[in-house]
């Protein structure tokens, strides 16, 4: 028989004193230290527990509180006056619990630590999974395994996480971020998940707990009645208001405890976990001849193996020291970079205003966005985004859908119509915008948004044609059906700012609305008083100066539109 | 593209990743008799014309039967649990579960298997305990990874 020689002396300390012997060298690093679990580690990793663990504080508190509460009033009473042995079994009755419950919050409920790398590719290569939806934000089918286990076929799940497929019976606890063997639930009032590991110590927990609450019930009751003289009840509980308390509290935590307790002696007698028994998994109610395979068939022998049975070691071993291969076997994720490199996005860097050809019939249709290069629209540097793809305007008379090369980077919302922030509607609907596909424009053109001027805020809102749903990208050019505006209806740089747009007039109500039927024209509110108006017209006209002025004369300005100069992509 | 991007303080790191790589073989668990311990017999591909496939069994077998034993639900399985459970389960604190000990010996009977018979033929087997006991690893060594 082996005897271990516990180090007492490295009991709690801290990591930083590792070894009594290293305290020269340098500190070691633990393997609960980089444990990749959302598990909380005590006393140099002996100890763990779930991530929040205010419950269990709660659950001991109560159960500590009510027990010197019960020893400090009632024992003295009743070991005087009844027999001595009352203390005594009370005081091994809280120890015994006391124990159970902090060895099951405190222990490795039978974590299976998360696969290598090396592991983890040999599975993916053992699974072809063909992805048929090629959408970036597909997940793959969740992959499962079926085996037989002593004849009955169980499907085994991958786990995404830990990539791993999960043993029979493992589960994946979702507040550890842990998978389990044997698992039967996470239990806050413990503060831990209850597996393999550590069911017997649960159970044992809730079993004599439910001792406890029932023996310092009656011992409090029978506290009250033995000083209860001549029927004055009340007399008597206040003589003894702490017993009172006592025996209240008990009363209402003895149902609870007891019907737990009667559960889970139910799940031992017939080898499940609560896991299964809710899931149904081995009921005779589906149907099918589905039986429990892993019930060793008796009553008493399923009881004796899962609370005297062979107790299996923790697996993650925490007080491992971490050595390099250790380091790199652990399959990390790949962290994206998160900002993506200004980089040369294949086109040419243009400096200064550029001539804009009035006949923008000749565009091909080709946009890029402003770069750095431009000058005009420097762009943040924590968002240049670049589209996935760029479809465009809905006006313009040759519109080819261009596929950008670079990645989205999420937040984005594919489906969604770029959006603007406040003041700048008219680009919201407008049909005349490009629409750039996966841009986040809000980034892109935030700070320029406190130099733009807006006329329309909230007098004249420009309505444009309904939005059509944007053509398919991969489309045939020849069968693309280009959208014809005639030519005195276009917007574009020629006619920015010289093309007079049809007006009608309309009269809102002061602070509602009218709803506006979509057309290509202004409705310009009635009451909107000439000196408004003024104001309006009277703006700055634009210069190539390379700082950003906009000239809003009720149109995107020319200059706008710099953004979308032609331009080959290669 | 990521060069300037990385710190100085994880270059170590990206050494290390870069460490020669050999080819693994994973020999999964057999669940067909339940939850216990055992590994999967059938011989894998890779290790064809490396080792013998008696060989390969032999030394399985061999591992599923101490696995066997440290699981094994036996009248002195049940009366140490039952003693440690009156205990308080205090005496894990001076002696070592069965189950400990059985690991031991796997870890012992694989060094052994490593000396005598797996290294001449420049494989290694790997110890389950130090993979979670979900797979048994043998590397080969002559091997690059993508073969």
């Amino acid at each position: 028989m082996t005897v271990k020689h516990p180090n007492f002396t490295g009991l709690c300390s801290s990591p930083t004193i590792s070894t009594s012997m290293t305290m020269a060298q340098d500190r070691v690093t633990r393997k609960w230290e980089i444990f990749q679990g959302r598990n909380r580690f005590y006393c140099g990793g002996r100890f763990m527990t779930a991530p929040k663990a205010g419950v269990f504080l709660l659950t001991v508190f109560l159960i500590t509180g009510t027990s010197t509460v019960f020893f400090i009033f009632d024992c003295k009473y009743l070991a005087e006056n009844v027999t001595i042995a009352i203390p005594i079994i009370g005081v091994f009755l809280f120890v015994f619990t006391m124990s159970s419950l902090l060895r099951t919050s405190l222990s490795d409920p039978g974590i299976i630590p998360r696969a290598t790398s090396e592991e983890a590719a040999y599975v993916e290569k053992q699974i072809e999974v063909t992805n048929s939806a090629n959408s970036p934000t597909y997940r793959p089918p969740p992959r499962t395994k079926e085996v037989l286990v002593k004849g009955q076929t169980i499907k085994l799940k991958y786990c995404f996480t830990c990539k791993l497929f999960r043993p029979p019976r493992a589960s994946h606890c979702s507040i550890c971020d842990n998978c389990v063997d044997r698992f039967d639930h996470h239990c806050p009032w413990v503060g831990n998940c209850v597996g393999r590991r550590n069911y017997r110590f649960f159970y044992m927990f809730i079993v004599s707990l439910a001792f406890l609450a029932v023996f310092i019930f009656a011992c409090a009751v029978a506290h009250l009645i033995l000083i209860t003289r001549d029927g004055k009840f009340f007399e008597a509980v206040k003589e003894s208001p702490a017993s009172a308390v006592v025996a209240v509290i008990c009363f209402f935590s003895v149902w609870s405890i007891l019907g737990l307790a009667g559960f889970h002696t139910y799940l031992t007698t017939s080898n499940q976990t609560t896991n299964e028994d809710i899931k149904g998994s081995f009921t005779s109610k589906r149907g099918q001849d589905s039986f429990n395979p892993y019930s060793q068939g008796n009553v008493c022998l399923n009881c004796f193996h899962i609370l005297c049975g062979p107790i299996a070691p923790s697996l993650i071993d925490r007080r491992g020291i971490v050595t390099n291969s250790y380091r790199s076997e652990l399959s990390q994720p790949i962290t994206l970079e998160p900002n993506m490199p200004l980089g040369n996005y294949g086109l040419k860097a243009q400096t200064g205003p550029v001539h804009i050809t009035t006949n923008t019939a000749d565009l091909s249709g080709i946009y890029r966005q402003a770069t750095e290069s431009t000058g005009m629209y420097s762009p943040l540097r924590r968002h240049i985004y670049l589209a996935q793809q760029i479809i465009p305007s809905k006006n313009c008379a040759n519109p080819k859908i261009i596929p950008s090369r670079a990645p989205l980077v999420p937040p984005y919302n594919m489906h969604q119509r770029p959006t603007m922030v406040q003041g700048t509607n008219m680009i919201k609907n407008s049909n005349s915008m490009p629409q750039l596909k996966g841009i986040c424009l809000e980034d892109y053109y935030e700070y320029e948004l406190s130099q733009y001027y807006n006329p329309y805020d909230s007098k004249i809102v420009v309505y444009h044609k309904p939005h059509r749903q944007p053509p398919p990208p991969n489309v045939d050019e020849d069968q693309f059906s280009r959208p014809y505006t005639p030519q005195e209806k276009r917007y574009n740089s020629s006619t920015f700012g010289y093309k007079e747009m049809e007006t009608r007039r309309v009269r809102d109500k002061p602070g509602k609305q009218q709803p506006r039927p979509r057309s290509s024209c202004v409705y310009e509110n009635v009451d909107v008083t000439s000196e408004d108006i003024d104001t309006y017209r009277n703006v700055k006209p634009v210069r190539f100066d390379g700082k950003p002025h906009v000239r809003i004369e009720g149109y995107p300005k020319a200059e706008f539109s710099q953004m979308y100069v032609q331009s080959s992509f290669d | 593209m990521s060069n300037h991007y990385n710190n100085g303080g994880r270059a170590g790191e990206t050494e290390q990743m870069a460490q020669p790589q050999y080819l693994k073989v994973f020999i999964p668990r057999d669940y067909t008799d339940g939850t216990i311990v055992r590994f999967q017999r059938s011989f894998p591909q890779e290790l064809e014309g490396r080792l013998e496939k008696q060989t390969f069994e032999s030394t399985i077998n061999r591992l599923n039967e101490i696995f066997e034993e440290a699981e094994k639900a036996s009248c002195s399985a049940y009366c140490e649990g039952c003693f440690a459970c009156v205990t308080a389960y205090l005496i894990y604190l001076c002696k070592e579960t069965r189950y400990e000990k059985k690991l031991r010996k796997v870890s012992k009977f694989i060094a052994e298997q490593n000396e005598r018979v797996f290294e001449p033929r420049g494989l290694k087997l790997t110890d389950p305990s130090s993979r979670g006991l979900r797979v048994l690893e043998i590397s080969c060594f002559d091997r690059p990874p993508n073969a």
